[in-house]
């Protein structure tokens, strides 16, 4: 297949999608196409319709790949649709959701141990709102509940993956190496669950 | 002369604790606990002042930070025979939590600047921005019973005190009340009532007990429905279709 005829079909495919496609899914479709040059096709095209400046892009979030608006375009988008947007995260989500994200898998009274307060409200909202999820229960006494993040969490904070957040280490920047013995040096790097290789960041 | 008092409200008392790190411009590892400590507890004075609610963990930690500043009062014991290059800080733990709880404090931040770009994205089939005509339609979700009774703790906290002695001829009666508040429901309920609506013949703390209950039947028995706009406050009460018709009519 010519290239030009693989990014036909990968536009077709996006616009058609909707939700983040991963590489894996158009294999399915795409078959005698290897992975390598399917992403090459992506980047191609995301390419494109930088140049041509599009109103639209081609992002990559939460494991694939997806036909987004541009945020700037945003105004008219909401005149369109004649609807004011939906409350922001409060403070408390956004600290729990930060804990979880890196912390995950984890239980309320990690999450709690952290922030210093109670947070059963916040934990039970996020789940509501389903950027975060049970995955199971933790084998101690009580079978306290295990939350890590969801798809729509990436999708949400247009991450690529959980590696896609900042590693705690650039954060501890701020942090002196410097420590007063052992007692609270975090050491080791936080391992982040990766659920794809690490891709070149957009342009 | 009128003063304006803004009282900054803190989630916890980690969030507290660094804020007046950051205010007195100390070193977060060589935290001055003394000042902290009665900065602590001033503030603690202060929500009392202002009739708020202090938190059980924010009593935690006045506890704590006492107890930390005793410790560091207390003249460091000799440990016989064991050469302590390491001192044990009293106050180390508390440093790591803060230190911990800054870290995700910043990435919280992070995660909020994101959240402001990537609302302003869109995608096909998603709909983020529900449609809307004049009226925003927003969903309403059942209202739990702590909503219930945080709702009625506000309008009794906003009772003026009645010292006089005042006979009102009011519906008393939980069952006279529920029949009430289902006329008028059905007489100009059809968008539901809010809960300020129903209770504005209601100016003592017994009516308005008495009003709770009424709701709290009529929504056991299904006769209504309690919602609320996801993320506000406004409790509204809405007729149901359903219900045990027949039970209203014995009442």
């Amino acid at each position: 297949m010519e290239d030009v005829e693989i990014k036909r079909v990968l536009e077709a495919l996006l616009f058609v999608s909707g939700e983040p496609l991963s590489v894996d899914r158009v294999k399915n479709v795409l078959e005698e196409i290897d992975r390598g040059k399917i992403r090459n096709m992506f980047w191609e095209l995301q390419h494109e319709y930088e140049m041509r400046l599009s109103g639209l892009r081609i992002g990559e979030v939460a494991g694939g790949f997806q036909m987004i608006t541009r945020p700037e375009l945003a105004v008219w988008i909401k005149k369109l649709k004649k609807a004011k947007q939906s409350a922001r995260l409060s403070k408390p989500s956004l600290e729990t959701l930060a804990i979880v994200a890196y912390k995950q898998p984890i239980v309320k009274s990690e999450v709690e141990e952290i922030r210093g307060v109670d947070s059963s409200g916040v934990l039970k909202g996020l789940l509501d709102k389903h950027f975060i999820k049970i995955i199971g229960r933790k084998d101690v006494p009580g079978k306290p509940i295990l939350y890590s993040t969801t798809k729509e969490f990436l999708q949400y904070f247009g991450l690529r993956d959980i590696a896609d957040l900042p590693t705690l280490k650039e954060l501890s920047d701020l942090i002196l190496e410097e420590d007063k013995g052992d007692k609270y040096e975090t050491g080791e790097e936080e391992t982040i669950p990766q659920t794809l290789p690490l891709e070149p960041s957009d342009p | 002369m009128s003063y304006q008092i803004k009282l900054e409200v803190f989630e916890g008392p980690l969030d507290l604790l660094l804020h007046l790190i950051k205010k007195n411009e100390v070193n977060i590892y060589d935290i001055p606990i003394s000042i902290v400590t009665k900065q602590y507890l001033d503030y603690l004075d202060l929500m009392r002042e202002f009739n708020l609610e202090i938190a059980g963990e924010f009593l935690l930690m006045a506890a704590t930070l006492t107890y930390i500043k005793s410790k560091m009062l207390l003249p460091k014991e000799e440990k016989a025979g064991v050469d302590d290059m390491e001192e044990d800080d009293p106050r180390a733990e508390l440093i790591r939590k803060l230190l911990e709880y800054k870290r995700f404090k910043e990435v919280a931040e992070d995660l909020g600047k994101r959240e402001e770009i990537w609302r302003d994205v869109f995608y096909q089939g998603h709909d983020t921005l529900p449609e809307t005509d004049e009226e925003k339609e927003e969903t309403m979700v059942e209202v739990g019973i702590f909503e219930l009774i945080d709702a009625f703790r506000d309008v009794l906290d906003r009772l003026p005190d009645n010292k006089s002695l005042e006979i009102i001829p009011e519906e008393l009666t939980v069952r006279g009340k529920m029949t009430s508040i289902i006329e008028r429901l059905d007489s100009e309920g059809t968008n539901g009532l809010t809960l300020w609506a129903l209770l504005d013949n209601d100016s003592t703390k017994r009516s308005i007990v008495v009003t709770f209950l009424a709701l709290l039947e009529l929504a056991k028995m299904r006769l209504i429905r309690l919602l609320q706009v996801e993320d506000r406050e406004t409790i509204r009460v809405f007729r149901s279709e359903s219900g045990e018709e027949q039970v209203m009519d014995e009442l």
